[in-house]
């Protein structure tokens, strides 16, 4: 659906070139909902505004649903632009209109009749969840809601494609979760590839298929986000997987672990797909003669399965520990053993 | 009793001299409206980052807005006299004040303008062209009616400078309040005379602010 091959953009500043986007080749499926993660000055705010020639490439080619981008005619580019629509962080949507004339707004521009805007506009206010609110104007609604009108104002051409630029990331956690929930509701719903960027792996954890990791305008690591959150490799993933696996405190926890709890083996189990679901403890104890004390742990859901970290200590006679840790090793579960007594 | 307060005043003549300030203001607040707004986007428009980026062109039409808008009225006026007359044909009457009021006003409401446009949020802006919309649809959909109540205020501002321009244009010979006040009232020694156009022409900026004042809250939803 979308091709990005050997994108570079390079700024001229008084300072001499900044490579904000440095050769990148990305391949986005048709239905996909693909995070692109980076820290602030990474080239990802760049990179997504390259894919609706918002920023011209300095070189590469960008081909979005067979389309060579950056060989559109003017008028050819503003007709993709109404199937590859975006919504923002800071939302931008016009003060002087209320939400319905905010979500006709791209209506108006594609030439749509007054009464097909009308019931477009309907339509789209159920979609989004703004019942009622329809004659507000954007100062008088929350965070939440504006960027349900970003959204809705969005979808009103039927994209292809819904950009989002941090889009939430000037809402509170709740909200984002809300408006998370939205867009797979709309990924699924109308089967649009949504390609986002964000500094939270939050947001790629719940919501992403697949993600890319940006820094300093290269991509440096790409893969299934379920992989990814597995076998991090670069040091700048690691931290971003950190970020939602383990609780900051989690190295001084081990420590303490292993101060208060001498005895048995400590072990780290990670679970990754189906895995987490199922009664792995209860089996553990039933099966072997082994006492097992759940430490910590921490398991979250991605859109690949769950992932997760479990800190457990185990008790028992040499002979009951190793065959409760071959049995550990023999399910989909890695066995780290932190401790051993 | 009003004859013996202002024993000077034939309100037949203040009345006509009302009617020649109301038609010199609101015809010159139209068309610098107008003009304003035209060259006001077009400074805006031609600056660097924006729509029609254009350095020369920006350059220039800068250069006009800030010749005319630092020479003063009294001056534009003497220095307009012969455009003046052939447009209009003579240099008496309110018909005669009305292209030097123009010409020393739109460039004033122009800057003014192209501050209301600065101030539009960029980003609303991106938003429009990520929908495909062309410059016109941007400038008629975006930038007009989110600027709308800085336009606003800023003709009302305007206005009560035009109005006071129109007084000045009256001493030298377009009629109006200001020319009654003066040749009626300072040059026959009549003080009562002076202090009636004084007090008209008061009323009339208030009720101008009012308006203004009005209409920029009614229409500003941020």
């Amino acid at each position: 659906m979308i091709n990005l091959h050997a994108v570079r953009k390079v700024f001229q500043t008084k300072d001499g070139e900044v490579k904000a986007v440095d050769t990148v080749d990305l391949n986005i499926k048709q239905g996909e909902i693909y995070g692109i993660i980076g820290y602030s000055g990474a080239g990802k705010s760049t990179l997504i505004r390259i894919l609706n020639m918002l920023e011209r490439p300095t070189s590469g080619t960008v081909t979005i649903g067979g389309k060579n981008m950056s060989e559109l005619s003017s008028k050819q580019l503003r007709e993709a632009r109404q199937e590859i629509s975006m919504i923002f962080q800071h939302f931008n949507l016009l003060w002087s209109r209320t939400v319905r004339e905010n979500i006709a707004f791209p209506l108006e521009i594609a030439g749509y009749p007054k009464d097909k805007i009308k019931k477009r506009v309907d339509e789209l206010i159920d979609l989004v969840g703004l019942e009622g609110r329809g004659g507000s104007y954007p100062s008088q609604l929350s965070g939440g809601q504006k960027q349900r009108v970003g959204i809705a104002r969005a979808l009103a051409n039927n994209p292809e494609v819904l950009l989002c630029d941090e889009a939430t990331s000037a809402l509170d956690p709740k909200t984002t979760d809300s408006i998370l929930d939205l867009l797979v509701e709309i990924n699924q719903k109308l089967g649009l590839t949504i390609v986002l960027i964000t500094h939270e792996m939050h947001v790629i954890r719940k919501i992403c298929h697949r993600v890319a990791v940006m820094e300093k305008g290269k991509v440096v690591e790409e893969g299934d986000v379920l992989n990814v959150f597995k076998n991090p490799k670069e040091p700048i993933t690691k931290d971003f997987v950190k970020q939602v696996t383990e609780p900051e405190e989690t190295v001084d926890t081990i420590k303490q672990f292993i101060e208060e709890f001498p005895e048995g083996r400590i072990v780290q189990l990670t679970f990754v797909g189906g895995r987490a679901g199922q009664p792995l403890i209860t089996e553990l104890i039933r099966n072997f003669k082994v006492d097992v004390n759940i430490l910590q742990g921490k398991i979250t859901q991605t859109q690949n399965g769950p992932y997760g970290t479990l800190f457990i200590q185990i008790k028992g006679s040499d002979a009951a520990l190793s065959n409760a840790m071959e049995f550990l090793n023999s399910v989909q579960v890695e066995v780290e053993v932190i401790h051993n007594a | 009793m009003l004859s013996s307060w202002f024993p000077n005043v034939q309100w037949d003549v203040v009345l006509e001299a009302t009617k020649e300030t109301l038609y010199m203001s609101a015809i010159s607040v139209i068309v610098t409206f107008i003009l304003g707004l035209a060259l006001g986007l077009a400074l805006y428009l031609t600056a660097p980052g924006n729509l029609w980026e254009n350095k020369f062109l920006n350059s220039i039409i800068a250069i006009i807005v800030n010749v005319f808008r630092s020479i003063p009225f009294i001056i534009l006026i003497i220095l307009l006299i012969p455009f003046t007359r052939f447009l209009v044909g003579s240099m008496l009457g309110a018909e005669a004040a009305l292209p030097a009021l123009i010409v020393g006003a739109a460039p004033f409401y122009a800057r003014m303008v192209e501050i209301a446009l600065r101030e539009i949020n960029k980003g609303v802006i991106e938003a429009a062209k990520s929908m495909g919309a062309t410059n016109t649809q941007i400038i008629f959909k975006v930038l007009i009616p989110e600027s709308t109540p800085a336009l606003v205020s800023g003709i009302t501002v305007t206005a009560i400078a035009l109005v006071s321009y129109t007084a000045m244009a009256g001493v030298v010979g377009a009629g109006g309040l200001g020319n009654l006040a003066y040749m009626e009232g300072y040059q026959r020694d009549n003080a009562d005379v002076t202090l009636v156009s004084t007090v008209l022409i008061l009323l009339i900026v208030f009720v101008i602010q009012w308006i203004g004042d009005r209409f920029t809250t009614a229409l500003d939803k941020r």
